[in-house]
């Protein structure tokens, strides 16, 4: 325990020699996939039908079997993948060659990286990158480098973005049935861009402000937005430790949480790797069969393996007594790392000396299997129990781990968890991944349209806010929430048009629509000349600003225009004389109060008056009015 | 190299060849990697590098400067030598490979999928298919498919034959889709075997983790180990991976221009489906009427005399009878029209077509439905073709009339034979029954 407290209070990262990259994945909102014309858009529909498959590892261009391509290829998957008729199409199942690349996506590409100051490269070649955990239909998704040696400056100083590539996104993992992994097809080829930078951040601090300003960069051009859309993965090493990939961060706030776990994983690892040097650590290569000292055990995991005719088989750690159970992160232990392997082999977990005895297994059976595998007091055994070969692969990856970790820390591509910690997803892929995508023309980008495109470039979020606060003599919260949920360009050529008040026009932009998208209204109907005819009524006085909303629902709620809506809802202001009329009679039916109390009933009059023209006429003008009638009297 | 022009005068300044590592430094970036080759259609401005990332890219070579960082050796497709130990308990299998997307591999010369695989690299890349026998590679020829052509045919059936006299309990033929069913149908006629022949290819290439080509093989294997003594087309039989149909090699036809299942049987239901391995003959098939033929012990036969000089022409509306005058004038032996509907073409072709026959050029109607039985009874244009002495494919498809005169004109100068035999059903090309079951399957 006192390591643990005392590295989080002692991490120097300069010290420790901390490097952190970013990399983000953000999906373009075009018309059509990256290279089939099917549309951009997720659907919950029942799949019109599935098709089977398998992968293979193949050569890449190399001539090499991609580390973590094997490892995948060892798990023999089988994966199905949902179709539909309409909204996918035969390539997206690898049923027909690409299309030719979508040409906005590749314009959007070259805004981005346009926008982060990097050189956009001559010639776009698309490459396959092998991905065989099934997610891309082909083995290998498709990708292009657009764009390297960019920078963005930060109040941490200049972060150099190395990479922008514009790839295919993969199909969308659903689930797993009868041990086939279950892919859906709607999410596959929705163009994204990948954007790398360099590892030369150096605080965990300053990773979430590169994130939050490469995001502002993104969202003034046409990309998705809302959950899922935008993904970012870090890549940390201390100097004694290795580049480890995080995968997966969707939280910007968690992410310095998520350096720190990282970081003290690494020095702990470092710290475990240590110890075991000096106790002369020792991995048995070797798997032994220890069903036989454990056939009448109440471990329910061991007698239902047994019982189903599988194995429970052991392997001998030299020297990893009591370090097995050292904790590396906040609630993960060494043994959790180990674990990590054992379960890509598809096995539920492992038990191990350093927590037993537990879960049903006693001390006896401890000491059986000890004595068995001839255990010294510094020695750990480790057992898993599962179907044979299931089993044996499992403990032939936790052996090669285990070898590792007296060695070094090892490279690896881990998923983000939700609490800031991290679990192992597999070995970082080594460059032997790429090879070239032949079925698609390398594309020129000629300087003549690139320099088109950089003239035009978007505004960015924070200089459009500063602008409309300015121009429209906006308060600094209703121009952000403009920007921020990107409504200044509608807000705007609105203003153009209208000769209303930029606050009114604005609030209902930033909030209004709001609360009706949350009220659960068709907020698609209400178009910017919708809205333009909205404040036209009120400009011309035909309804309130207050009735503004009611309008926009009862367009919402199906009513054909502004004006019907207004009408149907009966919001219509009167004039004059119909309000003068309605105040007569009011006049005339308290006549009673008038005679007692004179003027001193203009309180109570002008209550009952605004109960029947509320909406319908102007507050002052009835205040007026009646003012004048009562003097009158 | 494929470079050329300007792009070859960079590379030469530096004396850089392909492989070596170089730094192009260009106004505001420079870029690092190692040089690959250029498609050979392409421009002369760029060089192809390949980044420490694994990307490629090509770079614009004007107001660049270039220096060689690293000489590198280019890069070769490398894999272990197959150690094959023979099985006793295993069968003898031959696979003859003749190129196409079963058997191919990038290619740094065009950056495309190059038939460049030998049948051992096969082996390599399907070590599996060892397990289920013993499996011996020969690459007798190395072309698209759609470069085959009748002499082809015949050095492919002459080594089919020289594998199974040398023992082989069954031949799988790795060949490009493209004009598969042509060459099945031509082995067809052209053999007499005693064992399975069987055609497989692959429509993703094997390069890729997604190709059928595994597979496939995996199925042809197990047809060539069966008792379907045929000449058979092994391919998927859905857009799900393990299954696969084995479909009779003269009534067989690529259907689809990408997809995996795209070999249909047309107007017959495939003989088999061989899911995982097994081999599950069509339950529809009449085993005591002997749909389909046996293994025996007997020698294989060559029937390999062929005439080359035949054509297959389409009848579309506007046709002119030019096109069969040429063919005639140009001293070809025998047509096949593929013509409309139950077997026509315009009326003013007939005169043609009478020359032609009257010249003694068997013409041969089959029709471009594809579906179905010609029947030259039914319209008067039909009935006049007859008279002008055409013969009726039946209902064999096109390609496989095509195949079936180009051989029948290697065995006999007689055209009342060649009429005989082209209507006669020797190999399963001729079904005389329709059903309902036979269509869009």
């Amino acid at each position: 325990m006192h390591l643990i407290i005392a590295t989080v209070i002692l991490m120097d990262y300069e010290e420790l020699g901390l490097k952190i990259g970013l990399e983000i994945h953000q999906q373009l909102n075009t018309d059509e996939k990256l290279f089939c014309p099917c549309p951009c858009e997720l659907t919950d529909k029942k799949p019109d039908y599935k098709v089977l498959r398998n992968l293979r590892p193949t050569q890449s261009e190399l001539g090499k079997i991609d580390r973590a391509a094997f490892e995948e290829s060892r798990r023999k998957l089988q994966f199905i993948y949902e179709a539909y008729k309409d909204e996918t199409c035969l390539v997206e199942l690898d049923e027909e060659p690409p299309h030719p690349l979508n040409r906005e996506a590749l314009k959007l590409s070259l805004i981005i990286a346009s926008l982060l100051n990097m050189n956009v490269v001559d010639e776009f070649h698309t490459m396959r990158k092998q991905v065989i955990d099934g997610s891309n239909t082909g083995g290998f998704q498709r990708t292009g480098l657009v764009a390297t040696a960019g920078y963005m400056d930060t109040e941490y100083g200049r972060v150099s973005i190395e990479n922008l590539c514009l790839e295919e996104d993969a199909a969308r993992r659903i689930g797993q049935k009868k041990g086939k992994v279950v892919f859906r097809l709607d999410r596959l080829g929705i163009p994204l861009v990948e954007i790398t930078t360099d590892p030369s951040m150096k605080h965990p601090q300053q990773v979430k402000e590169v994130a939050y300003q490469i995001g502002q960069v993104l969202r003034s051009t046409k990309v998705k937005r809302g959950l899922g859309t935008i993904r970012q993965d870090l890549n940390i090493s201390i100097r004694d430790g290795a580049r480890v990939e995080l995968k997966g961060v969707q939280d910007l706030d968690l992410m310095p949480n998520m350096v720190e776990n990282e970081v003290k994983r690494q020095i702990n690892l470092v710290g475990i790797m240590k110890e075991l040097q000096s106790r002369n650590a020792n991995v048995v290569d070797e798997i032994y069969d220890v069903g036989e000292l454990l056939k009448d055990t109440e471990s329910k995991i061991i007698s239902k393996a047994i019982l189903e005719g599988g194995s429970v088989l052991a392997i001998k750690l030299e020297g990893f007594s009591g370090l097995i159970g050292r904790e590396v992160q906040p609630g993960r232990r060494f043994g959790t790392e180990l674990a990590g392997y054992a379960k890509k082999m598809g096995v539920s977990g492992l038990f191990h000396t350093d927590e037993l005895p537990a879960y049903g297994v006693t001390q006896q059976e401890v000491d059986a299997v000890s004595k068995f595998l001839k255990l010294d007091e510094n020695d750990a055994f480790i057992l898993v129990a599962d179907e044979g070969e299931k089993a044996r692969n499992a403990l032939l990856e936790v052996l090669r781990r285990a070898k590792t970790a007296i060695k070094e820390v090892p490279e690896e591509t881990r998923k983000a968890t939700d609490d800031a910690n991290s679990e192992y997803l597999r070995p970082l892929p080594t460059a032997s991944r790429m090879y070239v995508e032949t079925d698609i023309p390398t594309a020129k980008i000629s300087r003549a349209y690139l320099k088109r495109i950089q003239e035009n470039l978007p505004e960015l979020p924070d200089e459009k806010q500063a602008r409309i606060i300015q121009e429209y003599s906006l308060s600094e919260d209703l121009a952000h929430q403009l920007v921020r949920r990107n409504r200044a360009a509608e807000f705007e050529e609105i203003m153009g048009s209208s000769g209303l008040d930029s606050t009114t026009v604005a609030s209902t932009m930033a909030y209004t629509l709001k609360e009706l998208k949350r009220d659960g209204k068709a907020i698609s109907k209400l178009t910017v000349d919708c809205l333009k005819e909205t404040f036209n009524l009120v400009e011309e006085g035909k309804i309130t600003k207050e009735a503004v909303q009611e309008v926009l629902v009862g367009v919402c709620d199906g009513k054909s225009s502004p004006e019907d809506a207004a009408r149907d809802l009966n919001l219509i202001m009167l004039s004059e004389e119909e309000v003068e009329s309605v105040i007569e009679g009011i006049i005339s039916s308290n006549s009673e109060m008038i005679e007692e109390r004179g003027m001193g009933a203009m309180g109570a009059l002008m209550g009952k008056a605004m109960a029947k023209l509320k909406g319908k006429a102007d507050g002052k003008l009835v205040n007026k009015l009646l003012r004048n009638k009562l003097q009158n009297k | 190299m494929s470079y050329r022009g300007a792009s070859k005068q960079f590379l030469d300044s530096q004396n850089v060849s392909i492989g070596d590592k170089i730094r192009i430094t260009k106004k505001d970036v420079f870029y690092e990697g190692m040089v690959l080759d250029r498609a050979e259609d392409a421009d002369d401005e760029h060089v192809v590098l390949k980044m420490a990332s694994g990307y490629n890219m090509g770079v614009n070579i004007t107001d660049s400067r270039i220096e060689l960082l690293e000489k590198g050796e280019k890069p070769e497709i490398e894999l272990p030598p197959v150690d094959v130990e023979r099985d006793n308990h295993k069968k003898d299998i031959s696979i003859i490979s003749t190129g196409g997307t079963v058997a191919s591999i990038i290619d740094y010369k065009t950056g495309a999928v190059h038939p460049a695989f030998t049948a051992d690299d096969l082996l390599r890349a399907t070590p599996e298919l060892l397990e289920h026998a013993n499996v011996r590679g020969e690459a007798i020829l190395n072309i698209l498919s759609e470069n085959m052509k009748p002499e082809y045919w015949v050095k492919t059936a002459r080594s089919i034959a020289d594998e199974i006299n040398n023992g082989a309990y069954g031949v799988v033929v790795a060949h490009g889709t493209d004009t598969m069913h042509y060459t099945s149908a031509a082995l067809s006629f052209i053999m007499d075997t005693p064992v399975p022949v069987v055609l497989t290819g692959a429509q993703r290439s094997s390069d890729r983790p997604s190709s059928d080509a595994f597979w496939n093989l995996m199925g042809s294997i197990a047809a060539a180990k069966s008792d379907v003594a045929e000449v058979t087309v092994c391919m998927h039989a859905e857009e799900d991976d393990p299954a696969c149909y084995l479909h009779r090699g003269t009534k067989v036809r690529k259907m689809h221009t990408s997809r995996r299942d795209t070999f249909r049987s047309i107007n017959t239901e495939p003989i088999a489906r061989i899911q995982n391995g097994n081999l599950k003959l069509n339950k529809n098939m009449d085993y005591k009427k002997r749909d389909y033929k046996r293994r025996e012990e007997s020698e294989v036969v060559l029937h390999d005399d062929l005439e080359s000089k035949v054509a297959l022409v389409k009848s579309y509306p506007g046709i002119s009878a030019e096109i069969l005058d040429l063919y005639v004038d140009r001293g070809y032996r025998g047509i096949v029209i593929e013509g409309t509907g139950l077997g026509h073409c315009p009326d003013y072709l007939i005169p043609a077509v009478s020359r032609a026959t009257d010249s003694g050029i068997p013409v041969v109607m089959a029709s471009q439905c594809l579906y179905g039985k010609v029947n030259m009874n039914v319209y008067s244009t039909g009935r006049e073709l007859l008279s002008a002495g055409v013969i009726s494919a039946l209902d064999m498809l096109p390609e496989t009339a095509y195949v079936k005169l180009v051989w029948t004109l290697g065995q006999t100068d007689n055209n009342e034979e060649v009429k005989k035999i082209m209507q006669t059903n020797l190999k399963g090309e001729i079904e005389s029954r329709s059903s309902k079951k036979f269509f869009l399957i």
